[in-house]
């Protein structure tokens, strides 16, 4: 069994094709697989579709990807901070579902557990409801959301084992655990891969069956609010 | 004579109960975590996967790996503990979340809520919004009572894209604090100098007593 790979480039070996659906991690820009994201800039692959809380900025994450044209469609909450998203979305050019935080990263989760589709409060009322399947439980009514079974996984964690074994860190662990969970295969970047032994087993937040593929990069790790108080 | 963000803020900090834990949006509803009364323990929630949100970092501590909702950097506390986003929205849809304070665009008087959208204009998206409004135990709505225009944002029926349907129960602007009842919207308080003719004649949804 062999996880670890050289690069990004050798991870995403043969996965990748045009008009692929890609669940991506991260929140804003904390978290974000952004070594897999350059890569999959650099193989040139288009139409693709991207399962992700947001488009990242115009230069940095997704956004890196829209300048290229790359992305045909987004399954987002959140768009704002990116300039050249609304350009491509008012024009036409990008496909736009928007889906409420919550409900998107339980389709993730869903999917990534085999459930196909499940009733949300989440919505009802408003433009998200229209053309969705409405039932009523315990006289309230809830709307039918589907999961989002992608066809890859790209995340990005603090730790990993040879194995796959996952360790996020703080709030970067956000969009990535349901991502991770949902894709055909699941390709990881970590800040650090360590020895297989050396992480609690009682504190992996992900299992390595989840992850197909692993590399070790550095990582800009980009502030996108930098806010603070008087010392 | 009406209340500045900052009485607003504190007004909405009477709503919070020792023990809860709630969620603060973007805005007037941030500014609430300074004015937690004495002996009120809440914990925080960023519903971008952590409870016990500490305040900003000092500089140079900053960590990237540590945002709220608002994607600014802030600071853990002793009682933090940290979840993926399915774990965090699974947590607001159950109900545990006791209440969520927010910014609105318009109220109406059944209780229905816009703060996402104004069509025409840059679409940015609902967030977790309509996630929050639709699982949390009570939603407070900290809102200027008119617009930039001097038109009621407290309505009868909302004209923009709604964030949630009949979701709101109680509402504090700068004249005062208004309940969602049967029949339309009741005057709780009045802000200081404000009269009960004022805030009526600055209200158009219809008021109950």
């Amino acid at each position: 069994m062999k996880k670890v790979y050289a690069s990004p480039a050798e991870a995403l070996d043969g996965l990748l094709q045009d008009g692929l659906t890609i669940a991506a991690g991260g929140f804003g820009l904390c978290g974000i697989p952004e070594l897999l994201l350059q890569a999959i800039k650099e193989s040139g692959v288009k139409d693709l579709t991207f399962a992700s809380n947001n488009a990242g900025v115009d230069d940095f994450g997704i956004g890196i990807l829209l300048q290229t044209k790359q992305v045909r469609k987004m399954i987002s909450s959140y768009v704002g901070e990116n300039a050249e998203f609304m350009r491509q979305y008012l024009s036409g050019e990008l496909e736009l579902e928007f889906t409420p935080q919550g409900t998107l990263a339980e389709r993730m989760r869903a999917a990534g557990a085999g459930i196909p589709g499940f009733y949300t409060k989440t919505g009802v009322g408003t433009v998200i409801a229209e053309g969705k399947e409405h039932k009523d439980f315990n006289g309230e009514t809830y709307i039918l959301e589907e999961g989002i079974f992608a066809d890859i996984s790209i995340v990005k964690a603090w730790k990993a084992d040879a194995t796959g074994n996952l360790v996020f860190r703080k709030t970067a662990r956000n969009f990535n655990l349901p991502a991770a969970t949902c894709g055909k295969v699941c390709v990881a970047e970590v800040e650090e891969i360590v020895p297989t032994g050396s992480l609690d087993p009682d504190c992996i937040h992900l299992p390595g069956i989840y992850v197909n593929r692993l590399i070790q990069g550095d990582h800009e790790k980009r502030i996108e609010q930098r806010t603070t108080r008087a010392a | 004579m009406a209340w500045d963000r900052n009485q607003m803020a504190e007004r909405a900090a009477q709503e919070l109960q020792d023990g809860w834990y709630v969620n603060l949006g973007i805005g007037i509803p941030t500014l609430v975590s300074n004015y937690i009364p004495e002996g009120v323990e809440v914990t925080l929630q960023s519903e971008n996967g952590m409870l016990g949100m500490g305040p900003f970092p000092i500089e140079g501590e900053e960590d990237a790996d540590l945002i709220n909702a608002g994607k600014q950097t802030i600071t853990e506390l002793p009682q933090t503990a940290y979840f993926d986003s399915a774990t965090s929205f699974a947590m607001i849809r159950g109900g545990k979340i006791a209440m969520a304070i927010l910014g609105a665009m318009e109220v109406a008087e059944n209780g229905d809520l816009a703060n996402w959208m104004i069509p025409g204009k840059l679409v940015k998206g609902m967030g977790g919004a309509m996630d929050l409004v639709a699982g949390v135990g009570r939603v407070v709505v900290v809102m200027d009572h008119a617009n930039k225009h001097g038109v009621s944002k407290v309505l009868k029926e909302c004209t923009l894209p709604l964030t949630g349907k009949a979701v709101v129960d109680r509402i504090i602007t700068n004249l005062g604090v208004l309940d969602v009842v049967e029949g339309g919207l009741k005057i709780v308080e009045l802000a200081d100098g404000v009269s009960d003719a004022e805030l009526r004649a600055a209200t158009e949804a219809t008021l109950v007593n």
